[in-house]
């Protein structure tokens, strides 16, 4: 049940460091203050070593003396140093609270700009939910990460080298004794690494799986309910949570034996540091105020040390994160059309110039006034195994200046697919559709899209007012007049009873409409521009009998002077076009009107009266 | 098309705090508008304990465990002063002992730190896992038996980020704040309790720091507060924008929206980056006050304590070890605020979840449940009768007055009648997805709300416009129906509807998966689907709520042919805008304002001269 496109086992060996590398474009502007940042952290975790220092100056020096005055010189040392390790410290996150955010937005908007461009084709195939968290959840995780992990494993490398060097310097038997454990972590913590990068990506992808099924429970609950199916659902969501219980555990479980080994192997070379040290101190080779140094110093490397496993840990994930936001980045966007503006990549951020709005007008003279004409239009979904018959197969059809087309065919035909095509939702895999004599391919989507409106069978509204959702289909500029004219051939008169009237909030965050009333309300966004070429999925599938004979006489006003193809399954749509082309396994069988197909096509009689015909049944 | 995308675009989140005001709603008071339903007081905490009831031996484990690796870890620092006062010249006099008593010492507390670290990491995890499992579980089933009516105005996106982002800021708090509170805690009393048995002078220095070190933790999480407040709803609305956008990518494509929306998401992006930098720079201010008291506390307590090893009234040792400690007494305060952080934002989900886990059903399971009559004749039907029926919703409105209503068994009815007229909401009590206001109905005399939910689903089955297909195979989408139904039966029921064909024609037939590859079904596919559905599950009482909208004539045809040959003797309600379903009824029903206003055989209807007899022959003249 795995919803994610690209699993884990799709990535079984990369290397975090590269993976991360990839973010450099987005951190470039910021690297100055990132790098000062971690260089205020290195000296301000290098003064906390000289803490210890100081200390050994005071007991061997002063206090061995009896020396107030010196005791208060070194109180007053050490006071200094805490100010400025703090100070320090304060100084790090303030250079990169601003920067760190910014690239946290920086990397969202891009992602979001660059998932509104992909073709359709890549929407269909992943969840939202899986787009959702790359750009909630991993951008988080990446923030962290430039925030901590990049940092620190900088810092406390170098904090534990200054350690080591400042202990070998004081006492080299006890500095080896200290460092024995070095090589035993090290290896414990690639070996960690490899495998907590693979369960990590596992955990995330089956919580991925998790959401899926909590969607589907809520999205399909009439479902459920309407067949008492919810303790299958259940079951099937238990399964999947124990499963990810599971994953998490061994999570743990490699957490806390590296955090096993990252807290003992140490700790034992401490003890042994201090027996051999108590010993020369007792021998009087070493000065009680060096052992004391040397101790304090080889603990204030604990949590540097300690802290590698967690580091390691947030930078896998961070990887992981990096991984699944370019999965998402590396999708090419449409292309745009030769004359059109492109999209500019530049330092892996996006630009997207946009064209001058109606830079074509869409009323403007056609150059050829030749209306749709689609020649020799087969297409396969890229994504279809090969060897599949493609889902339109030589499609001929041309829809003349002001005419209006109907298109028919059994479900499951291509009629969705087809209307598709003309604002290349799709791109059609051979063949050329041509908008008054223009070929749709050679102009910018942009300019295509002005000039072609479309209905879709699953009407959307988008959370703002009526008002808004309809004029979204408008040139900018128009207002209330087309918005009253536009839901008049709508009949959405209901919109003025709503509470604040086409001022009211609909979509996720406000009211909900039936699906007869969003219906009204997509079509009369497609309407409200006046289009050159109009294309409407069975637009009056949710309506009630009266309604859509309203639509009906209205509508056939707006198709008098537009040239348009409507997907139709009743006569009473159909009725609404001049003539009806029929969609038969994704090839054109026949073009006519009403009348004359129903008395020579028996397929198209079978479809618009249920009567038997014999024959070619598919 | 994807065979994915549902009639609503309800994938989404809404993680309104609280307070904040909904400037787009109208002020209905009505608590859905908010993100947070109303909370009994202590409903939170009342959750809580009863999730960590059934765990509360582990939970004690765990915390001893915990107890015991912090007091390991301490004891190092007093091993060093031992060591420097008392094996430095026990070892100047051959006195060996003490030294091995310091070695073995360390060598125990290394082992025991290490070992109980591993130990508490697994089980804290164990306790973690499975409160988060309970948790899941109890949302998803709860969201599960909550009616209808309450999904109708809880949109689904709030429902998603209960059990997704909510779940997600608990396991934090779970995984990573709580064991860092603990061992803050923990090592703050050990270290404390230490340093005043080494020295009461020097320890009390240490506890008295812890003043102002509490003031500053006091300020930080009252400011944190605010600004994550607004952080979180700043990322909400970042959240909504970017699910709508992506969930109506067609719209957005065809109308050319990018750029609008662009600038939009710019617009709060940018909110979100500014309150995200805030809570960072409220962090910094929080780290740096922190460390300047921590820091001069160790210099205060070093100069005293040199002062007093100078003066021989405080043994070298234990100043070294008192020194040791400080510096672990104030390692874990940045950490302190990280939890504070965690805290917060897991204890504001925690609510929207008890808020959520505190609505009870508006669609109780009965607690005494009924079997229906065993059937008397051959004949699977049963008699549906509405009997002094009415509904209302809880806000007011009524959409259905009193009305009486008998459907004998084996009858089919159809109900016509324009957008509002109560056809879908009859059609909702019928299936029990509400329940009446006043009245019952009786499905064979037995009130709908004293039959459990399997013996209700046999009873009755609802097919809706929206045909939604779950992940996972044709064939499965089907079994739904009957999920012990052997391949036989689904390919039947597929055969009866007229889907076998546009099935068989899939890259895997019955078993491909409906979001892979190749798997495209159609809107009019779909509802076929939802059709076999039907057939396979067979019920007493089948209601199509306008369940043939996406279907073609044929197609219509197939689902008319299956009700009078599979479906036949089955008491039906169908509710259709077309009339061509309506010619298969024994009865029609035509509503207006709630009410039936007409009722006959199709055939008396036509005949008449009421609403139904208008709308046939606009019908009629349609197919003309």
């Amino acid at each position: 049940m795995t919803t994610t496109p690209a699993s884990a086992e799709d990535h079984p060996d990369r290397s975090a460091v590269r993976t991360l590398a990839r973010l450099w474009p987005y951190v470039r502007p910021v690297r100055v203050r990132l790098f000062a940042a971690a260089g205020v952290a290195v000296v301000a975790s290098c003064t906390g070593l000289v803490f210890p220092l100081v200390l050994k100056w005071m007991v061997d020096g002063p206090v061995a003396d009896r020396d107030t005055a010196g005791v208060w010189l070194g109180a007053l040392y050490l006071l200094l140093l805490g100010i400025a390790e703090a100070v320090l410290f304060g100084l790090r996150r303030w250079l990169v609270a601003r920067p760190l955010s910014r690239v946290e937005a920086e990397m969202r908007a891009d992602l979001y700009r660059h998932l509104q461009r992909l073709p359709v084709s890549f929407h269909d195939r992943w969840p939202s939910g899986q787009l959702l968290s790359r750009g909630t959840t991993d951008l988080m995780l990446l923030r962290m990460f430039l925030a901590f992990p990049l940092t620190f494993l900088l810092v406390n490398g170098v904090t534990i080298l200054v350690g080591v060097i400042i202990m070998l310097l004081q006492d080299w038997t006890l500095g080896l004794v200290i460092l024995g454990p070095a090589v035993p972590v090290i290896v414990m913590c690639v070996i960690f690494e490899q495998r907590y990068a693979h369960v990590a990506r596992l955990a995330q992808d089956q919580v991925g799986d998790l959401t899926t099924v909590v969607e589907e429970s809520v999205l399909g609950i009439r479902i459920i309910k309407g067949f008492g199916r919810h303790r299958t659902q259940a079951r099937a969501f238990r399964d999947l949570s124990r499963t990810l219980r599971g994953t998490e555990l061994r999570k743990a479980q490699l957490l806390a034996t590296i955090w096993g080994v990252i807290v003992t192997l140490p700790e034992l070379a401490l003890g042994a540091a201090l027996v051999v040290g108590t010993v020369q101190v007792a021998d009087g080779g070493l000065s009680a105020g060096t052992l004391v140094a040397f101790l304090s110093t080889a603990l204030a490397l604990r949590w540097p040390v300690e802290s590698i496993g967690f580091l390691l840990a947030m930078s896998q994930e961070a990887a992981t994160a990096t991984e699944r936001y370019f999965e998402v980045m590396d999708e090419t966007p449409e292309a745009e059309a030769p004359l059109g503006a492109a999209p500019q990549r530049g330092a892996g951020l996006y630009r997207y110039a946009a064209p001058p709005r109606g830079a074509t007008s869409p009323h403007g003279p056609a150059p050829d006034n030749d209306g749709i004409r689609f020649s020799s239009v087969s297409f396969r979904y890229p994504d279809a195994p090969p060897d599949s018959p493609p889902t339109l197969d030589r499609i001929d059809l041309h829809i003349k200046p002001g005419e209006s087309m109907a298109l028919v065919g059994a479900t499951g035909t291509g009629k969705t697919t087809l209307t598709a095509l003309v604002p290349r939702l799709h791109e059609v895999t051979s063949g050329q559709i041509t908008l008054d004599g223009k070929d749709i391919t050679a102009m910018p989507r942009e300019t295509l899209r002005a000039l072609v409106a479309v209905a879709f069978e699953e009407p959307t509204l988008f959370s703002a007012s009526v008002g808004e959702n309809v004029l979204m289909g408008a040139e900018e500029g128009a207002g209330q007049p087309e918005l009253e004219r536009a839901l008049a051939v709508a009949q959405a008169d209901f919109t003025h009873a709503l509470p604040q009237g086409t001022d009211t909030q609909v979509g996720e965050q406000g009211l909900s409409l039936s699906g007869g009333q969003r219906q009204r309300l997509a079509l009369a966004r497609a309407v409200v521009g006046k289009p050159r070429f109009l294309v409407l999925d069975d637009p009056l599938s949710a309506l009630d009998v009266h309604t859509e004979a309203a639509v009906e006489a209205a509508l056939r006003q707006v198709l008098a002077d537009t040239t348009a193809l409507i997907v139709a399954h009743r006569p009473s749509t159909v009725l609404l076009a001049d003539r009806v082309a029929l969609l038969s396994d994704g090839r054109i069988t026949a073009v006519g009107t009403h009348q004359e197909l129903l008395r020579t096509n028996a397929e198209y009689t079978h479809l618009m009266s249920g009567a038997e015909h014999q024959g070619d049944e598919r | 098309m994807t065979a994915t995308t549902t009639s609503t675009p309800t994938t989404g989140d809404d993680d309104h705090e609280p307070e904040s005001p909904h400037p787009h709603k109208p002020a209905a008071g009505d608590p859905f508008d908010h993100d947070t339903l109303p909370t009994p007081p202590g409903a939170t905490a009342t959750l809580l304990r009863s999730l960590l009831a059934p765990m509360k031996a582990r939970v004690t484990v765990t915390t001893l465990l915990l107890l015991l690796q912090q007091a390991a870890v301490q004891v190092g620092p007093l091993l060093v002063a031992y060591a420097i006062d008392r094996a430095v010249p026990a070892f100047r006099k051959d006195d060996h002992g003490p030294l091995i008593a310091v070695g073995a010492g360390y060598l125990l507390c290394a082992l025991l730190s290490g070992g109980l670290q591993y130990a508490f990491i697994g089980a804290s995890a164990r306790v973690n896992q499975d409160v988060l499992l309970d948790l899941r579980g109890r949302i998803f089933r709860h969201a599960q038996a909550l009616s209808i009516d309450f999904h109708e105005r809880y949109t689904s996106g709030r429902l998603i980020s209960r059990s997704t982002t909510d779940i997600e800021a608990l396991r934090e708090l779970l995984s990573e704040g709580l064991q860092e509170l603990i061992t803050v805690v923990l090592s703050f009393v050990y270290i404390s309790a230490m340093l005043l048995w080494l020295d009461l002078g020097l320890g009390a220095v240490a506890v008295a720091s812890f003043v102002p070190l509490y003031l500053l933790v006091r300020v930080y999480q009252r400011r944190a507060v605010r600004v994550y407040a607004v952080r979180s709803t700043a990322i909400a609305r970042v959240i909504v924008k970017f699910v709508e956008t992506m969930n109506g990518i067609r719209p957005v494509r065809a109308f050319r929206r990018e750029d609008v929306n662009d600038a939009d998401f710019r617009v709060l992006n940018q909110q979100h980056e500014r309150s995200n930098g805030d809570a960072l720079l409220e962090m910094a201010r929080y780290v740096t006050g922190s460390r300047l008291v921590a820091n001069t506390a160790v210099a205060v307590i070093v100069l005293w304590g040199a002062t007093r090893v100078a003066d021989g009234t405080l043994e070298l040792g234990v100043l070294a070890a008192a020194v040791l400690y400080l510096r672990r007494l104030y390692d874990p305060i940045d950490r302190l605020g990280m939890f504070l952080n965690s805290y917060q934002s897991a204890a504001a989900s925690l609510e929207k979840i008890a808020g959520l886990l505190a609505q009870t059903p508006s669609v109780p399971e009965p607690s005494t449940p009924v079997q229906l009559p065993e059937l008397e004749t051959d004949q699977p039907g049963r008699e549906v009768v509405f009997d002094g029926v009415r509904f209302a919703y809880r806000t007011g409105g009524e959409v259905l007055p009193v009305f009486d209503l008998t459907l004998p068994a084996g009858q089919t009815v159809a109900v016509v009648g324009s957008t509002g007229a109560g056809k879908s909401t009859l059609a909702k009590l019928l299936a029990r997805f509400y329940d009446p206001s006043d009245g019952r109905v009786l499905l064979d005399g037995v009130d709908l709300r004293e039959l459990s939910a399997p013996e209700l689903r046999r009873g009755v089955v609802m097919v809706t416009q929206e045909a939604f297909l779950f992940s996972g195979t044709v064939a499965e989408n089907i079994a739904i129906g009957r999920p012990d139904a052997p391949r036989e039966e689904i390919e039947r029921a597929a055969k009866a509807i007229g889907a076998h064909d546009f099935i068989s024609a899939l890259p895997d037939g019955y078993d491909t998966d409906v979001r892979k590859r190749g798997g495209r079904i159609s809107a009019g596919q779909r509802q076929l689907v939802a059709f076999a559905r039907a057939l396979l599950a067979d019920p007493a009482v089948l209601i199509l709520d306008e369940a043939t909208s996406s279907l073609d004539v044929p197609g219509e045809q197939a689902v008319q042919r299956a009700m009078s040959t599979v479906l036949r003797g089955r008491t039906a309600v169908v509710i259709a805008h077309r009339l061509s379903t309506v010619e298969i009824a024994h009865r029609v029903l035509v509503m207006e304002h709630g009410r039936v206003v007409e009722d006959g055989t199709p055939a008396e209807l036509i005949a008449g001269t009421g609403r139904f007899a208008d709308l046939h022959r606009a019908w009629r003249d349609s197919l003309a």
